[in-house]
């Protein structure tokens, strides 16, 4: 099994005809990925490489194609409303790659989503794969290995950097997810350690933060109440200087809270394998499990 | 993206809020004028992105024209906090009764806007939040009904025991949370928001930070970013599309990834070196940003080595490969440099890159260790 994503994921890719969009839904395919519509409006019709369906609406995608997943890889300025669409039409899964997406657009997201029951993984985000499964978004696939080790992160390529040092041990994945660097996001690390702990097919979790927020303290709270499954993390910014962006947009030291010490030390309290460094991570999994 | 306080009361006054007029000035001659037309004493102000100027002498009282200007003169061209005084605000001296704070700040944890006041308001906020977290009343605003009248006039009444007041203070606590909206903006206060001896109220100082993803929305207020104020090469790395900090180390570092690229800070720490800086070369790999990073970290007198540390997905190793060929070939790069390259394209890339004479690793750790004896070697 895996967490959020499946054999049984079916999925329309929001921007099938953009430069990323195009890119990606190939990607996908390639992998495995049962994409089975792509959505821009005003290209209704039309058939992606001959094969996958284009509808001018997500509504008429799903109604068509019964799509249970979407990704949206459509510019930031649009990328909200392409929320809200795939909400609407139903969607119970949304994953958005999209990096940019304004903060306020996201206060106006989020409880719509909420009402609705549908869960959306980023915006800024890689996507997530369960290795030979099913993989949606932008994780490179030939770095993942099917597996028992569930991974979440703020990050993507620091993602793909501990991946690979797992696959390379032999150490597989069962779902990797990137929950993205902005500072409003749908899916946090809670979320995703509630589902890995329910998951049967997961043996422990790594779990990849950074500097800014509490999401990671809240979750290291979480994983002492309520995670019986070894926990092994990563928090990058140890040399970060307050006040400065670190490129994610949430990735800020404020004042002195959102440190990289804090955050150790709040999974250190709760019993996580804290890695000084990416390497570690092999290790830290292999006493563990 | 930083407003300066001058800015900031600008837009304010656009939405409503009852901000004392003033002027911005960039010599000590034009603060006099301004001081002058304004009559009565003055307040001659330091416009910097940095916070605590009155404490770092940067706000000053003047009774008259000639006061203002010495002060202006004084004032412009110090450093507060690193950062060097351009312009100074010239505002009317105002007589305070009292200071209270208004402030909102999108909460990550509440995933909404976050109305905070406190009676306790003035040059101190910090102190209070810190130390009596109790005297900040916050409020988490549902942006689909926005800040209702009855939440606004009840936080007024934790100000202000005069009705008229309270009101007053609720009419501008709506209108900053209708200029975040209309603005874009991350964060937006008023401090101090004063009560003058005759009972009336005025936002005296102003901060406000737009989100930088709303300003293509708002060309208006992207023509307000204050280039000077920032670091040379932020603004060059800005300009040529990446994320670049500097910082005060040896080991220049760039990285494709945000999260990748303070990893790899922090690996040449743990290795015993000290990060020259961060820079994150976005997604798309295109060679020409390939060579304006090298460009921006190699005019740091500071770095010994320069460390590439690539893992490509969507960036593609033989387009960062093509970006270091092209720039030696433009621009003499004295110090070593050492790359780890790997993922999307790495044979291409490692072609490339040999054929010019240098060499590629594959491994993080084993790249990040060169790199710091490099530059500790060279030092």
């Amino acid at each position: 099994m895996s967490i959020f994503i499946g054999r049984d994921t079916r999925l329309v890719v929001q921007g099938i005809t953009g430069r990323d969009g195009s890119f990606h839904a190939r990607q996908m395919i390639s992998y495995g990925t049962k994409v089975v519509a792509g959505v821009t409006p005003g290209k209704g019709g039309q058939l992606f490489d001959g094969v996958v369906p284009v509808f001018d609406t997500v509504a008429d995608a799903v109604a068509q194609t019964h799509a249970n997943t979407s990704v949206i890889y459509v510019p930031a300025g649009a990328a909200a409303s392409a929320i809200f669409e795939a909400a609407d039409a139903g969607l119970a899964l949304i994953v958005c790659i999209t990096e940019g997406i304004p903060v306020l657009d996201m206060t106006r997201v989020l409880p719509y989503l909420h009402e609705r029951g549908a869960r959306l993984v980023g915006p800024n985000c890689p996507g997530l794969i369960s290795p030979s499964q099913s993989k949606v978004g932008i994780i490179p696939g030939s770095i993942c290995q099917p597996g028992r080790v569930g991974v979440v992160s703020r990050s993507g390529t620091l993602t793909y950097e501990i991946v690979h040092q797992l696959s390379r041990a032999g150490l597989g994945q069962s779902t990797c997810v990137g929950i993205g660097g902005d500072p409003l996001i749908g899916t946090t690390f809670i979320h995703c350690l509630a589902a890995f702990q329910a998951d049967p097919d997961t043996d422990a979790v790594v779990v990849i933060g950074e500097i800014g927020g509490t999401d990671e303290q809240q979750a290291a709270e979480f994983v002492r109440q309520a995670v019986t499954k070894p926990v092994v993390g990563f928090i990058a910014g140890q040399t970060a200087p307050p006040g400065r962006r670190m490129g994610h947009a949430g990735a800020i030291i404020s004042g002195s809270s959102g440190t990289a010490a804090e955050k150790i030390a709040a999974f250190e309290r709760a019993g996580i394998g804290v890695m000084r460094r990416p390497a570690d991570v092999v290790g830290l999994v292999r006493e563990r499990v | 993206m930083n407003l300066h306080e001058y800015q900031a009361r600008d837009l304010l006054r656009r939405y409503g809020v009852p901000v004392p007029v003033g002027a911005v000035a960039a010599t000590a001659e034009e603060a006099g004028a301004i001081a002058q037309r304004l009559g009565g004493p003055v307040v001659v102000k330091a416009q910097v992105h940095a916070g605590g100027r009155g404490k770092a002498g940067g706000v000053k009282l003047a009774r008259d024209a000639a006061e203002a200007e010495r002060h202006a003169r004084a004032i412009l061209g110090m450093a507060i906090k690193g950062f060097s005084v351009h312009r100074v605000l010239v505002v009317p001296a105002v007589e305070i009764a009292g200071e209270c704070y208004v402030g909102i700040v999108v909460d990550r944890g509440a995933q909404r806007p976050v109305l905070m006041v406190s009676a306790a308001g003035g040059v101190d906020i910090e102190e209070v939040a810190a130390r009596t977290p109790e005297r900040i009343h916050r409020l988490a605003i549902d942006p689909r009904y926005g800040l209702l009248p009855h939440q606004a006039l009840g936080l007024g009444l934790k100000l202000y025991r005069e009705l008229a007041q309270a009101r007053a203070a609720a009419d501008i606590m709506t209108r900053l949370y209708g200029a975040v909206y209309a603005l874009g903006a991350s964060l937006a206060e008023i401090n101090p928001l004063a009560t003058t001896p005759d009972g009336t109220l005025a936002a005296l100082d102003a901060k406000i930070v737009l989100d930088d993803n709303e300003l293509d929305r708002h060309p208006d207020l992207a023509a307000l970013r204050d280039t000077s104020a920032e670091a040379p090469a932020e603004v060059a790395a800005r300009e040529a599309g990446l994320t670049f900090i500097k910082l005060d180390g040896s080991v220049g570092c760039c990285v494709n990834g945000a999260g990748l690229a303070m990893a790899t800070m922090d690996l040449v720490a743990y290795y015993g070196g000290v990060p020259a800086n961060f820079l994150d070369i976005g997604g798309s790999s295109n060679p020409q940003k390939v060579v304006s990073a090298l460009k921006i970290i190699s005019a740091d007198p500071n770095v010994r080595a320069i460390l590439f540390n690539i893992f490509g997905g969507i960036t593609r190793g033989d387009d960062v490969a093509k970006g270091i060929v092209q720039a030696t070939s433009q621009f003499p790069i004295k110090v070593p440099v050492v790359i780890r390259l790997t993922g999307t394209n790495e044979a291409q890339a490692v072609e490339i890159l040999t054929k010019a004479g240098f060499s590629a690793l594959t491994d993080m750790d084993e790249a990040v260790q060169q790199a710091v004896a490099k530059a500790r070697a060279a030092a």
